[in-house]
């Protein structure tokens, strides 16, 4: 994974082996570059994922990520697929499991990414039944096992703030590897400056986490092609 | 700064020069503005909000208002929204909290007479900053003369792009043959459980607005005023709110017109109110202020024209990641004259300081750092 993206802070920070990543974003300062980021980066090297896309259409997913220089066209066939949510979550996780088995004949042996933008109209189109939408998050976790399959999952931090619905923000970081928290600046907005991210990793099975960094904190600056990744004052 | 300025001047700006002719060449329909990265907006009805937001309201996004919970003043925004699109001869779809949604059509304000709009239009081409400053002269102090500038420019834009937003006089009701002309749909949301109901009209209403890219096609809006107030028959079904709001998104992405929701978020419970600024694509908040706020008339320049704050929240984005960071996010709301409604960025009043400028320096500071307390 290393070798695309160039070094930068963020691939850095999360290292190599993480299963599961959960990326949290707000209102102020949106996650879903992110999200496109690791979709460039599973596509890479003969990579196959799928696109749960609840949040924009596929033609945005597309138009954003050719940009950044991946065509997302070009892999549609291969199982980047977007479309509307099945009104149930066993049809959808069957629709997953045959395009992972898709991707898995023939010499296509690679890693498979599934991508969830967002958990929380996961939970809209469930009728507000958190139960349902975590069955099925553990459902898709099977998936790492059983699939060589990783998982990256959005999800709007701010709306679990109050206490009455903790539950689904809370799932997720007990069964995440890493996770990716989008904030703003305390400091307001800035042009130079889109927010800070903190990027948690709790890879606990790799012989180099003894060295590595668990918590990392550093700017972030979005950019059509990609996004910017500094430490606080490193950079103007 | 390079986000807001290029905003100020999309489709006349140097970068897409390129498509200028193009717009002109291609029946772009009236009330309709193409801009960068594919964009086409219509008119939100107030030519400041419309530069503030870089062009106006996206087509294909949903817009949110978050209400003042003590004032109407979203009413304001939205029925200048729903006149620009009456004026166009864009199609309409209102639903309201209400028994007669059709009556609110009659509270909506007419386009400024002509001869209003050329004394205005003469003073600011005319006799250029000069003029408008005789008479505020004695409040403005030299430091804000860099405002003037942008004023200007955005009077000679205004002039060019009347046909596109037009000012509204708030003190005249729209012309009934106009009202009468038009494919207006009224919704009411009071009675019964009409979520399904305004589901079901803004699809058909939607269906006759398919998607064109090259902005030639007439476009459609949607207003839906306070989309969760207690009257409202489906009042307290959070899930189905959000899942209107979803599939409403959905619908409009997919087609050639722009929503527009007002909504009283203090009945919300903050998750939900979460939920729905996340569904938003522009996002904006109205605040009135008090009548009698001392210190907040010492702070800011024409504060006894001013009716409430404008917070730009989120700015909707086509086929971009990058959000639009906006110079100011706060603006003030004000009447001129009584009549027309206006956008501008807050001005701290001038320091009546007595002592020397060194004192007057440090006093504009602390007053700057006060200011951007209400910035954020």
């Amino acid at each position: 994974m290393e070798e695309y993206g160039g070094g930068d802070l963020l691939s850095e920070a999360m290292g190599s082996g993480a299963r599961v990543v959960v990326v949290e974003d707000r209102v102020e300062a949106p996650g879903a570059f992110a999200l496109h980021l690791l979709l460039k980066r599973a596509l890479a090297g003969g990579g196959a994922a799928a696109l749960l896309a609840l949040a924009q259409p596929f033609s945005h997913y597309d138009r954003v990520l050719r940009k950044m220089g991946c065509n997302l066209s070009l892999h549609r066939k291969s199982g980047a697929k977007g479309g509307a949510i099945s009104d149930s979550f066993v049809r959808l996780y069957g629709d997953i499991q045959r395009a992972i088995d898709a991707s898995r004949t023939g010499d296509n042996t690679g890693r498979f990414t599934l991508m969830i933008d967002d958990v929380s109209l996961l939970e809209v189109a469930a009728g507000g039944s958190v139960d349902d939408v975590l069955d099925f998050l553990h459902y898709c976790v099977t998936l790492t096992s059983e699939m060589n399959c990783s998982l990256v999952f959005l999800i709007h931090e701010d709306i679990y703030s109050s206490e009455e619905g903790v539950g689904v923000l809370l799932h997720l970081r007990y069964i995440a590897d890493l996770v990716i928290r989008a904030a703003p600046l305390s400091t307001g907005l800035a042009a130079d400056v889109h927010g800070q991210l903190s990027v948690v990793n709790k890879c606990t099975f790799r012989e180099q986490r003894l060295k590595a960094q668990r918590i990392w904190n550093f700017h972030f600056r979005v950019k059509e092609n990609g996004a910017d990744f500094f430490y606080p004052g490193s950079r103007y | 700064m390079a986000a807001a300025a290029g905003g100020q001047t999309v489709g006349r700006s140097s970068f897409s020069r390129a498509a200028a002719p193009h717009v002109a060449s291609s029946s772009t329909a009236a009330g309709v503005k193409l801009g960068p990265n594919g964009a086409a907006f219509v008119s939100s009805g107030i030519p400041d909000l419309d530069r503030i937001l870089g062009g106006g309201f996206l087509i294909g996004s949903v817009v949110m208002i978050m209400e003042d919970s003590d004032a109407p003043h979203h009413l304001l925004l939205l029925r200048n929204f729903m006149a620009q699109g009456v004026v166009h001869k864009q199609p309409l779809l209102f639903a309201g909290p209400m028994k007669e949604p059709r009556l609110f059509l009659g509270t909506l304000p007419a386009v400024a007479s002509s001869k209003e709009d050329g004394r205005q239009r003469g003073m600011g081409a005319g006799t250029s900053s000069d003029g408008r400053t005789s008479d505020e002269a004695l409040r403005i102090a030299w430091q804000y003369k860099k405002y003037f500038g942008e004023e200007k420019t955005s009077h000679a834009e205004h002039r060019d792009k009347q046909e596109f937003s037009s000012d509204f006089d708030l003190r005249k009701p729209l012309e009934r043959h106009l009202l009468n002309a038009q494919n207006i749909e009224c919704v009411s949301t009071q009675e019964g459980d009409t979520l399904g109901v305004l589901q079901d009209r803004c699809s058909t209403f939607l269906s006759k607005l398919p998607r064109k890219d090259g902005g030639n096609a007439h476009a459609g809006r949607i207003a839906i005023q306070s989309l969760c107030a207690p009257q409202c028959g489906y009042f307290e079904k959070d899930w189905d709110m959000v899942s209107f709001i979803r599939s409403l998104k959905a619908m409009v992405r997919a087609s050639n017109a722009v929503a527009v929701i007002t909504f009283p978020n203090t009945v919300l419970s903050s998750s939900f109110c979460k939920r729905w600024q996340h569904l938003a694509d522009t996002l904006l908040s109205i605040k009135a202020i008090p009548d009698e706020d001392k210190e907040l008339a010492k702070l800011l320049t024409g504060y006894q024209d001013m009716v409430g704050f404008l917070h730009v929240h989120k700015v909707a984005q086509t086929n971009s990641q990058v959000p639009v960071i906006l110079e100011a996010s706060t603006f003030s709301l004000k009447l001129r004259k009584r009549r027309s409604l206006v956008l501008e960025r807050l001005n701290q009043a001038p320091v009546d300081g007595s002592g020397g400028p060194s004192l007057d320096a440090s006093g504009s500071c602390s007053s700057s750092s006060q200011g951007s307390q209400l910035d954020f």
